[in-house]
This record gives structure tokens, sequence and C-alpha cells, in this order.
């Protein structure tokens, strides 16, 4: 199965990125997960955790705040002014 | 007697305590480079992923936003100046001021009136020796810009845009600040930041296929709180920039100071010999004649 290319990132550097299974955050209009896969999509994330799990199972969960999520073609882009890793 | 040395001697201390400083500040320069030029690469992604996601919206939708569209009559124009807080820079600030001069003049050329938001001591500086007015002023933080500023900037910038033109709203923003293009270039650039001019690498959408683009909520919402947040980080981006231009720049003054102390210090060591030279010769020539004048006499 294809993996997910994910990269968070923040104003002022690169929090995380890599590949991982799958990604769950909380938009304005409710919690999605995306797998690979997924059609290309923009949302506006409501601040709070972003979840990502790993291809060998492992997860890793991110804050992020006022931002957004990017989908296309099975790269993942969360952008927030302000991000860290939790 | 000795008085020319002496002068001579005023001269080299006076260029050796100047070198001494210029040194200093040219090291100092050169050691904050780097950690300029990291931040800037360091806030890439950012502004790329952004970048990103507005020419998606651009490319994939057609509605009709305000911050997109250009409006027919443009009245007024704001005008972001990005300049340092310190001299000592060689050319970095008179060339970014010059630029924006430049750039009000065909605005005014074009029936458009200009509002000066400065960012600076030097700007704020220059513009109060003529006397002008300008609508917001930053100081203080320009060496080491943080996020907050940017978006401080942005949010006074995007206040004013979406003003009514009646109410001295504006309907265009320009920045003028200086590019980092090497240690050894720093050009003044002006860039129109909204209305959106060009969207580096839109991807011309396929006529046959038209991609499904999903947007949540809906694509106005999204325009909506993707657009402030491409303001902030094209300013962010710009102001990293021009901190670290200030640093290249103020490096290359300081070394050129340097060395131009440097010259003036041989310079100056050179006409002291001299002096020293003279003063011996005419010493020994007063000896020589003093006794051949006592040897006369007898």
């Amino acid at each position: 199965m294809a993996a997910l290319n994910v990269s968070v990132v923040s104003a002022d550097q690169e929090v995380w990125s890599g590949e991982a299974a799958m990604v769950v955050a909380r938009t304005v209009e409710g919690e999605i997960g995306i797998l690979p896969g997924h059609e290309p999509m923009l949302a506006i994330l409501a601040g709070g955790e972003v979840r990502v799990t790993l291809p060998g199972g492992e997860k890793i969960t991110a804050n992020a705040e006022d931002g957004f999520l990017s989908v296309q073609s099975n790269a993942v882009q969360v952008v927030a002014s302000r991000a860290e890793l939790s | 007697m000795g008085a020319q040395l002496r002068v001579y001697r005023q001269k080299i201390k006076s260029a050796q305590t100047t070198k001494k400083i210029t040194k200093a500040m040219e090291l100092i320069a050169a050691s904050r480079i780097q950690k300029a030029q990291a931040r800037v690469t360091a806030s890439t992604p950012y502004s790329r992923a952004i970048t990103r996601a507005v020419s998606a919206v651009a490319t994939f939708s057609n509605v009709d936003h305000v911050l997109t569209t250009e409006p027919e009559t443009i009245e007024r124009a704001a005008v972001v100046i990005l300049t340092s807080d310190r001299g000592l820079a060689g050319a970095f600030n008179s060339q970014v001021l010059r630029e924006a001069e430049q750039l009000a003049e065909l605005l005014r050329s074009q029936g458009k009136d200009v509002v000066y938001f400065l960012v600076g001591r030097k700007a704020v500086g220059y513009f109060q020796f003529r006397r002008r007015a300008s609508e917001r002023q930053w100081t203080g933080s320009s060496e080491n810009p943080e996020f907050e500023l940017a978006k401080e900037i942005a949010d006074a910038v995007l206040e004013v845009f979406l003003r009514d033109a009646a109410d001295g709203g504006v309907d265009e923003i320009h920045v003028v600040y200086n590019r980092f293009v090497s240690m050894m270039t720093q050009t003044p650039e002006v860039v129109r930041l909204l209305p959106l001019e060009v969207v580096e690498g839109v991807e011309e959408p396929d006529a046959t296929v038209q991609p499904l683009y999903e947007f949540e909520p809906d694509v106005e919402t999204v325009l909506d709180s993707l657009l402030p947040v491409y303001i902030e980080s094209r300013i962010y981006n710009a102001l990293l920039q021009s901190a670290a231009a200030k640093h290249a720049a103020t490096q290359k003054a300081m070394k050129s100071a340097s060395d131009n102390a440097d010259k003036l210090i041989t310079d100056y060591t050179r006409l002291a010999n001299e002096a020293r030279q003279a003063e011996i010769t005419q010493q020994i020539a007063e000896i020589v004649g003093g006794a051949d004048a006592l040897a006369a006499k007898k």
C-alpha cells in the first residue's frame, strides 16, 4: 500500500516530516482521517491535535494552531503558524 | 619642532581605534549572517506550503474574492517599507528608500494616493526629517524579526485593505525590502502583495480533466482564512530576508571601512617616518652648522 508523505510545518521551521500510514486531524467541521489515495483537499484546522500513524504502527501527535491541512496525491501538509510535537 | 610628527601620530592612533571598532562590527555581522540565513531557510517550507495551497485554490476554483479581484479604480495604495534600525550598513537603507520613492512616484503618476507603513528606525527617521506622514511605524525589532511582528504588520495592512476606499482604505499593497541574494549582493525589491499578482508555481489546470478538489468547509471560508496567512508569511519572509541582507551589508561596509583604516594607517605611518627623518636631518644640520660656526670663531 502506498504511504502518505506527511510534513508538519510551522511558521519558523519544519516540525516533522516523513512517511505515514494515516493522519487524523481536527478541522472546523470535525475530525478527519486521511489514508493513502485520499482525494485532494484543503481544509481549515481547528486548533488541536494532529495524530500521525507511522507505517510501523507508532503514533506521533502534534499540536497545531491556526492552520490548514492540504492533501494532494498522497502528500499531506499540516501548515500552522504555531505547531509543535507533543 | 616635532609638532608635525605629533599630529601624524595622533591620526594614526585615531585610525587604529576606528579600525578596532569596524573590525569588531564586521565579525559580529559575519556571525549573525549565518543565523539570519538559517532562519530564512527554516521558514521556506512554511511559505512554500502556503504558496502551494493558495495556488491550488486559485487554480481549482473560480470564486470572486475581495483579496484576489482587482477593483476597477484604485484610489489609494499602501507601501510597506522595510529598513533597519541601525545604520553603518552602506547603501542598505538608502537604496530601499530610493526604490520606495520611485514606486511612490509611479503610483502617484497613476493617480493613486500613497499610504506608508514603515518598519525600522531608519525609515521613520527619513520620514520625520522630511515631515511626511505615515500610517503606522514599527521599530526596534528589525534585526531579529519574530513571527508576531509579521502578524502585526499583516493585520494592520489587511485592516486598511478591507476598509472602504471612502473611509481611507487602500486597494493595493506593496512591500519594498532588501532581498538577500548573496553575501556580496543585496538588491532592493518591490513586491505587490495584494491583489494577488503572480502566484509562484501555478500549474495550469488541465482543460480536459478537472481534478476533484475538496474544500472544507467551503471555498470562500478557506480563502478567507488562507489569504491573511499568505500575506503574513510573505511579510515574515521579507522581514527575514531584510534582516539577513542587513547583516551582509553591514559586514561589507565594515570590511571596506577596516580596509580604509588600514590604508590610512600605512599612509600616515609613511608621513610620520618622513617627518621624523626630516627632524633628525634638521637637527644634524643645526649641530654641524653650530660646530662650524664655533670652529670659524677660533
